[in-house]
């Protein structure tokens, strides 16, 4: 019996900022399976590439060299209309800076993450959604613009806003990186929680070995690259 | 769930919503303005032209319909007329102009009386001296004037010896005679006014005086208020559509900066939106939406804009223009608004759905 495909597959990853003359190696050579349903955290000290590998696996930024195959199809060969497919279907992103569109209320940002992803009406999540916002102790904060949440509101209904829709694929940019230990503990277990009952894939950048902890796997980068300390 | 966002986005920057907006409303109101001046000036000039009470007008030869003439039509073609038949009162004017585009109007009261039913006085009464002059009532209002007051024009020093209600033929009257000798047209006349003993010999009193006075223009007040029309004054159509023009071009610049600055004021919201999916069309979507929801409010305030035009016109400048609402031409202003502010998205709208999102997100 063969392996099912993995869901994502990095081969020789490569992406080079240009600012004027300036050359950013951002990321050298990285080689990454994921397979379906793994719950990976990322570590490594900042500016080794960990938000620039998130960007390209999210379709969100395109790589200078190397090939990402996500879900079976190769990243770099899709159609525009394609990688936004990805980003709209399959994938949720927790931002490091959470990104929530400032003129709408925290309610309507997650709601605007419904309406582009055509789910607006699922009232069987609705119930498990609002227990998650409570979980997240947003629940009373959802009519509030973002600039009147503090950083940690913010950070937890951007993670709201990421796993409405349910996305196959989680891509947590340091989710806890603003959170007490209280909180965090809530998102972790959030996470690990989604992995292990909807199955759902879980890449996470952190810096807390704690956090780290509760993934199936570490995954170490430095420079650009994936080691193996 | 993109209205709200559009609401949102406009209630956030609302000082440039309202800017934006009131740009294109004046833009708006330029084109009603003008149109609702052309209109209502016409207008009135056609009231007060079936206001005189006649039947028939006969002008002299080779004369065009709008404009001042001198008064090349010998009195003695007024008596003539006078005794053909059907003929119950012929009276005859002259007009001469007085600066501008303000004429007077010289009249026979006795014979003008008769045939418009009379001047109804709002203050004082006929002409009782050589130097008196009647005004109606927007002139009056335009230049100040009260009954007994001293008014100069044609280097003379008149005096108002009535006011009376617009409507009949002109705005300032003086004797015939007077006017007559004032202007070097002794024994002339400008136009000749017929009324008939009955409307329905109409056609019959045209002919006759068409065979009596075959080098002449004689037309039936119907026919003369029907020529009284935009199409028919040189220029003003190409110059309704070169203020349509300029209100494109301004719409659109407006529009195009107030766009563009927006785009590059929402970089990063754009990336958002993208990177949770959303198509370059409905990031484009958005910005038509914000953009055809401001020529709208602009529109709709352009609109009440020409309330407040037509009440300034009323208010100070009554005897010399007169300004009418024109709701036909909502609809083309509308469209003329809509028109310069999506030229005026298209470009920023363009730039913002082909944005790259990463980049957008990097944008600090
Ligand atoms: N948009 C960008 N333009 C230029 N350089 C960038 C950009 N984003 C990241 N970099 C550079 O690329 C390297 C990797 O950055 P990043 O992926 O954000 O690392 P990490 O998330 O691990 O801190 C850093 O040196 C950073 O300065
Ligand atoms: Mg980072």
């Amino acid at each position: 019996m063969s392996e099912p495909q993995p869901l994502i597959q990095v081969r020789n990853l490569a992406k080079i900022y240009r600012m004027g003359d300036v050359e950013v190696h951002a990321l050298r050579g990285v080689d990454l399976t994921v397979r379906r349903g793994e719950f990976i955290a990322i570590v490594g000290p900042s500016g080794s590439g960990k938000s620039t590998l998130f960007y390209i696996l999210g379709g969100l930024a395109s790589a200078s060299s190397g090939s990402v195959i996500i879900d079976g199809k190769e990243l770099a060969l899709m159609s525009d209309t394609e990688r936004t497919r990805v980003r709209r279907d399959l994938v949720g992103f927790v931002f490091q800076k959470y990104n929530l569109l400032p003129t709408l209320s925290a309610q309507d940002n997650i709601t605007m993450a419904q309406f582009i992803a055509g789910q607006t009406h699922k009232p069987e999540t609705a119930a498990w959604f609002r227990r998650t916002l409570e979980l997240l102790g947003v629940g009373h904060r959802l009519d509030h613009k973002p600039r009147s949440l503090s950083g940690g509101e913010q950070q937890r209904v951007a993670i709201a806003r990421a796993i409405v829709n349910h996305p196959a694929l989680v891509l947590a940019d340091e989710p806890t990186g603003n959170l007490d230990t209280e909180n965090s503990e809530v998102v972790l277990k959030l996470l690990r929680d989604l992995n292990e009952q909807t199955g759902q894939t879980i890449l996470m950048i952190t810096h807390n070995p704690e956090a780290a902890a509760y993934a199936h796997r570490i995954v170490h980068m430095r420079d650009g690259r994936i080691i193996h300390p | 769930m993109i209205n709200k966002l559009v609401f949102q986005n406009l209630k956030h920057r609302w000082v440039r919503t309202v800017l934006s907006a009131t740009a294109v409303g004046v833009q708006v109101t330029m084109i009603l303005t003008l149109v609702g001046l052309s209109f209502g000036t016409l207008e009135d000039m056609s009231q007060r032209s079936k206001g005189a009470g006649a039947d028939i007008l006969i002008r002299p030869p080779g004369s065009s319909i709008i404009g001042l003439s001198t008064a090349p039509i010998p009195e003695k073609v007024l008596s003539f007329v006078g005794k053909l038949p059907h003929v119950a009162v012929a009276t005859g004017t002259v007009v001469h102009p007085i600066g501008g585009a303000n004429s007077i109007t010289g009249i026979d009261l006795d014979s003008f009386s008769r045939m418009s039913g009379g001047f109804k006085y709002i203050k004082g009464g006929p002409f009782r001296n050589p130097d008196d002059v009647i005004v109606d009532e927007y002139w009056a209002r335009q230049y100040h004037l009260d009954v007994g007051d001293e008014y100069t024009f044609l280097n003379r020093k008149w005096h108002v010896c009535g006011i009376v209600q617009p409507g009949k033929l002109a705005r300032l009257f003086i004797p015939l005679k007077i006017l007559q000798d004032l202007s070097a047209n002794t024994g002339k006349l400008t136009m000749i006014y017929v009324k008939l003993d009955d409307p329905a010999n109409l056609r019959e009193a045209m002919k006759a005086i068409r065979a009596a006075l075959p080098d002449y223009q004689i037309y039936s007040i119907a026919e003369y208020v029907s020529l009284i029309s935009v199409d028919n004054i040189p220029g003003l159509k190409a110059f309704i559509y070169v203020v349509i023009g300029i209100s494109i071009v301004v719409g659109f610049l407006v529009v195009f900066l107030s766009m563009y600055t927006a785009v590059l004021e929402r970089t990063r919201e754009i990336g958002i939106l993208k990177a949770l999916g959303a198509t370059p069309g409905m990031v484009l979507g958005i910005l038509v939406r914000e953009t055809v929801i401001l020529a709208l409010i602009g529109t709709a305030a352009g609109i009440l804009f020409t309330y407040g035009t037509r009440w300034a016109i009323m208010r100070y400048v009554p005897g010399s223009l007169t300004q009418i609402i024109v709701p036909d031409w909502w609809p083309i202003a509308t469209l003329v608004s809509l028109a310069g502010s999506l030229l005026g998205a298209l470009y920023p709208g363009w730039k913002a759905a082909r944005q790259d999102a990463i980049e957008a997100l990097a944008y600090e």
